[in-house]
């Protein structure tokens, strides 16, 4: 049940970002940030940790839940230090997404040829 | 030619040029969107399902390790050349998500290979995710400080 | 003679032409007009500029080969391609040791170069020139566009660059191909922005040059058997003879462009040809062989460029681009 509720709210999210490539005509680097800053802007209001809470990885693996993630850290940590903790804290959930994006990105460099 | 006869002839060729172009086919695009993208993250929820039952992990973690994963897949989708067709396919289904992120640093650090590992590689890793790690820290950044003010001063 | 147009005193002809091109153009409609097939993009070398610049190397040797002629007995080398600075050519002219011309007019170098031949041939500057244009698929993707494995959707008004170099011999020895005329085009934008959308863009220009050859010369389309455009494609082509149409020239019965010529439909190729090497792999190979059979009389090759850079688009400044025109004839022995 969870996989469908998954594929179902994932694939809305793309329809979003479809919609704004094809209608809007933005360019990929404007649709994820896009994205990213509406991501942003739902955690601040609280929603987006109920899609989490209701869609598990549909809503997780979006690039929507990068600026949830670091909107989140930040208010963790904020909400132990204050207005410092914004920065201390931004990176904290997301770390491992984009250490692992820079390493694999480095490895496949390193490893492999584009092939055009 | 003065500045408003340019800027006349510019609209009329704009409207001229309309019924020419092909327009996209935007309700099979944004299926392919959906069901691909969908199909990424319900292989997502696998994933995080596997690690849940396999390796005990929290939910707190598993959702760094299953981005990690999926991450990792991506890049070497990108490697394989395999993830620009899916791209092309799926449109907005592979670039939404998290995997489109990955393709972006390492296709960009791919293409550079032939400039060296430092300026090459490196140097160029976030021509296109530089946008959206700026983006999206300096919105966080917005709305942190938001959200802290406004809780400050309900408090 | 007119405005634009250049007609030579004494006869200019094409000696010889060769062909060099990469895997997607081998496997296309035109793969038996080639003189040399690459089965993949690397070329035999370790990046795609060096696989560009071997493509416009082999071009220049083949054709040399053809006419017996080595490199010291070429009086000047005039030649271009998309890169920055103009690095294929320049750097295949450090190799070839030839008195150098480098040249930019994008898409539209091809017919820039032959021109400039056949101005300099005539002007009694030289007697022997060679002239060489090249593009290829990763090179122009790079640094137009994006990364080459990025997963980014490309729209179908985008085109796909012509992997391949085309090289000319051009020199007063009678063959059967002569350069009649040429038409020198003028820079037109009329606003369009997007580097996928090139057809579009080109089109005003290669009107007004079609437009302007026709007015300068006193001919009608049906003067020729072909007037083939460079890379209009398929979104160009009809936005070409609807411009022309509304100054009462039809074009229709005889217009045949290069990128819808080079690949067929069915390989993926979105609205066609572009690059360079299009017109110019197009016209060494499959025209001039039609022309060498007598099968084409008269055509006249319009290539068209398009002057973008990605700063400008960026700055979203919209792209100019140009047209040149170059009318050949097929000579009896």
């Amino acid at each position: 049940m969870d996989y469908i509720v998954a594929f179902a709210v994932g694939g809305m999210i793309c329809v979003i970002g479809q919609i704004l490539l094809d209608f809007f005509k933005f360019s990929p680097s404007h649709v994820m940030s896009s994205l990213v800053v509406m991501g942003a802007l739902l955690d601040g209001f609280h929603l987006y940790d109920r899609l989490i809470d209701f869609a598990g990885a549909g809503a997780v693996v979006p690039i929507m839940s990068f600026g949830h993630s670091l909107v989140h850290g930040a208010m963790i940590e904020a909400n132990r230090s204050g207005f410092l903790g914004i920065g201390m804290g931004i990176f904290e959930v997301t770390s491992a997404g984009i250490s692992s994006a820079i390493l694999f990105g480095f490895l496949v460099a390193i490893f492999f040829k584009p092939k055009g | 030619m003065d500045e408003k006869q340019i800027e006349k002839k510019i609209k009329m060729y704009k409207k001229k040029i309309d019924p020419f172009q092909p327009k996209p086919s935007y309700f099979k695009n944004c299926l392919k969107a959906f069901v691909v993208g969908g199909f990424i993250c319900a292989i997502g929820q696998g994933i995080a399902n596997f690690y849940i039952y396999f390796f005990d992990l929290t939910e707190k973690t598993v959702n760094s390790a299953m981005i990690g994963t999926l991450i990792f897949l991506a890049a070497i989708l990108t490697a394989f050349g395999v993830y620009d067709r899916i791209g092309q396919f799926a449109g907005a289904g592979s670039i939404a998500i998290v995997t489109g992120f990955s393709n972006a640093i390492a296709s960009s650090a791919l293409e550079h290979k032939s400039e060296g590992i430092v300026l090459g590689i490196a140097g160029n890793m976030f021509k296109i995710a530089g946008a959206v790690i700026v983006f999206g820290v300096v919105s966080a950044y917005i709305v942190s400080m938001i959200r802290l003010l406004v809780q400050t001063l309900i408090s | 003679m007119g405005k634009q147009t250049l007609i030579f005193n004494s006869p200019i002809f094409i000696e010889n032409t060769a062909t060099v091109v990469g895997p997607k153009e081998g496997e296309g409609p035109l793969k038996t007009t080639f003189d040399k097939t690459y089965d993949e993009l690397y070329c035999g070398t370790t990046s795609w500029e060096l696989a560009e610049r071997k493509l416009m190397s082999e071009a220049i040797e083949l054709c040399l080969q053809k006419a017996n002629k080595k490199n010291q007995e070429i009086d000047f080398f005039l030649g271009g391609d998309l890169l920055n600075q103009n690095i294929t050519a320049s750097y295949v002219a450090r190799e070839k040791e030839i008195p150098f011309w480098g040249l930019f007019n994008a898409c539209a170098t091809s017919m820039e170069a032959l021109t400039l031949a056949a101005v300099l041939l005539d002007g009694g500057f030289a007697n022997h020139i060679v002239t060489a244009v090249s593009s290829h698929f990763a090179t122009a993707e790079r640094q137009f566009r994006f990364p080459t494995e990025f997963g980014a959707q490309k729209p179908e008004t985008a085109m796909f660059t012509v992997t391949g170099a085309g090289a000319a011999h051009v020199s007063k020895t009678k063959t059967k191909i002569r350069i009649e005329a040429a038409t020198i085009g003028k820079v037109i934008d009329l606003g369009v922005t997007s580097p996928f959308n090139m057809g579009s863009a080109m089109a005003p220009a290669a009107a007004h040059t079609i437009k302007t050859h026709l007015a300068d010369l006193k001919r009608t389309p049906n003067d020729y058997d072909a007037i083939v455009t460079g890379d209009l494609s398929r979104i160009g082509s009809p936005i070409l003879k609807s411009l022309l149409f509304e100054e009462n020239i039809d074009i229709s019965h005889v217009h045949q462009d290069c990128g819808l010529l080079i690949f067929s439909p069915d390989q993926n190729v979105f609205s066609g040809g572009s690059g360079c090497a299009c017109s110019a792999v197009v016209t060494f190979g499959h025209l001039f062989k039609e022309m060498k059979r007598g099968l084409l009389k008269k055509i006249l090759v319009v290539a068209t460029g398009a002057l973008l850079n990605p700063l400008m688009v960026h700055q979203k400044e919209s792209i100019p681009c140009i047209a040149h025109g170059v009318s050949f004839e097929y000579v009896h022995s």
